[in-house]
């Protein structure tokens, strides 16, 4: 069983979200999901600025195995990618819920982070898929 | 479920992630794919290729029954243990699949064939071998391990205890017999090494005596990348019994001497040598970064003009590259669409990597 952390809210589509200080989100992909994936060989970052709806595609894990959509949680708008990624892929793997996030995003709305699954839903999805 | 091999338990114990494969259930990877990759680039790794089909075809006959079968020519085969590679082939030329065949005695020639193909490859040898004075028999107790890397000879030569002795001696391409297990050096990475065929009895406990003697576990998953950068096809990927050979690249492995040899396919593919393919199959390297993945469409001179066949990021180049048909007149450079994005290949002459070293 992979690690959930308790602290973070998940996306069905494998998705971490963090709430910063700041008002801002950072998002990465989850344990389950590299560990899905394989190692990870290229990440495409999205632009600061940039605005996204809620299931939006806005950025791009690739492994050796496949390409693989990464979906904003929130409707908001891109603060930081994480930049570091684009020769360290593999931190994604090594670290997915620290030095592996993939960006931050303000949320037009914070309520919207609420309707995110706390850390047992994730757990559940993730033990139904593994049946 | 699918099929097992007789190492299933010993993959599982490995914590391998198991996949499909064609039917079988085979490790991906024992964690990470990469590591496996350069492990066998590196020093020294093992896959079970049990899954592969081992014929052995037996008989008066066998040779110009092989002769016929095959585009490539046994007779080239003078020394016994020899091995070939050869293309099987249709009457129109298609691509039946790709086989190694070893010379083992007078009477005896060993074929080892594809796992996704065995049934169709098995109908197809019975077929055409009643016409001759010749036994087929699929040796299905057997197991297969690949040992490959700089230092996989060495390492093996220590699992194999006495059966070693004298496999100094034993040149590229070929194999050797010891009791009822076949040492040879064949293999499908760019790497030296030995493919060892074996009973599947005695497949655990070699296994064993391989991780003793520091030889590591990779999974299909780096098999596949470990080819890729050798230059080497894939069954059903690359080319089929819709492709001919020299639109796969595999020109080379025809023999055309002497004029005289009808083996199947030959009137249809001389035409095609005479008149000239439209297609052939070239290297791609990714200029920019993103990863070549199978099936993407190939743009030269602003038009769709062809497929990516075989995609992957080059664990040793640090790239993506890939195999890809294109038209015949392609010069040195393509577009590949890569997530509705046009962007830059370089065209190359493979293999990308051979002995752990760079070629392109």
């Amino acid at each position: 069983m992979s690690n959930v952390p308790t602290e973070l809210r998940y996306t069905k589509t494998h998705e971490w979200v963090a709430r910063n200080d700041d008002g801002t989100l950072t998002v990465g992909i989850t344990e389950h999901a590299q560990e899905l994936l394989g190692d990870m060989v290229f990440v495409e970052i999205p632009e600061e600025g940039t605005t996204f709806a809620a299931g939006d595609d806005c950025a791009v894990v690739e492994s050796v195995k496949a390409a693989s959509d990464i979906y904003s949680p929130v409707v908001g708008e891109v603060t930081e990618g994480n930049e570091a990624l684009a020769d360290a892929p593999e931190t994604i793997n090594n670290d997915p819920y620290g030095d592996g996030w993939i960006f931050k995003i303000k949320p037009e709305d914070e309520a919207e982070i609420d309707e995110l699954m706390d850390s047992d839903a994730y757990a559940e999805l993730i033990a139904a898929e593994e049946h | 479920m699918g099929k097992q091999t007789a190492l299933y338990d010993m993959h599982v114990s490995l914590n391998a992630k198991m996949v499909d494969f064609g039917g079988w259930d085979m490790p991906i990877n024992y964690g990470s794919q990469i590591e496996e990759h350069h492990q066998i680039r590196n020093d020294a790794g093992m896959f079970d290729v049990s899954h592969m089909t081992v014929v052995d075809v037996e008989g008066d006959d066998v040779k110009s029954f092989l002769q016929k079968l095959l585009a490539n020519d046994v007779a080239r085969l003078k020394d016994k243990g020899k091995a070939l590679y050869s293309c099987m082939l249709k009457e129109d030329a298609g691509v039946i699949d790709d086989l190694i065949v070893y010379y083992m005695d007078d009477g005896w020639y060993r074929v080892v064939v594809n796992a996704s193909t065995r049934e169709k490859d098995l109908a197809w040898i019975n077929q055409q071998a009643a016409a001759f004075n010749v036994t087929v028999t699929e040796r299905d107790g057997m197991a297969m391990i690949a040992v490959q890397g700089p230092n996989a000879r060495a390492k093996a030569n220590k699992a194999l205890g006495d059966k070693a002795e004298g496999l100094d001696e034993l040149g590229v391409f070929f194999a050797v017999m010891r009791d009822e297990m076949m040492i040879a050096r064949t293999g499908y990475t760019g790497e030296d090494g030995y493919e060892i065929i074996l009973p599947n009895e005695d497949a655990s406990s070699f296994w064993a005596a391989l991780l003793e003697a520091e030889v590591k576990p990779c999974g299909l998953g780096a098999r596949d990348t470990l080819r890729l950068e050798a230059g080497m096809n894939l069954y059903g990927t690359d080319m089929d019994e819709s492709t001919s050979p020299l639109e796969a690249a595999l020109g080379w492995t025809i023999a055309w001497e002497p004029e005289d040899r009808d083996f199947i396919g030959r009137t249809v593919l001389a035409k095609q040598k005479k008149d000239g393919v439209k297609n052939k199959l070239v290297g791609l390297v990714l200029e920019e970064k993103g990863v070549l993945r199978n099936h993407q469409k190939v743009f030269v001179d602003g038009l769709e003009s062809g497929e990516v066949t075989s995609g992957s990021f080059s664990p040793t180049l640090g790239k993506a590259i890939a195999f890809a048909r294109v038209p015949a007149t392609t010069g040195n450079s393509c577009k590949v669409e890569i997530r509705g994005k046009q962007v830059s290949a370089a065209v190359v002459k493979p293999p990308f990597v051979r002995n752990g070293k760079a070629c392109i």
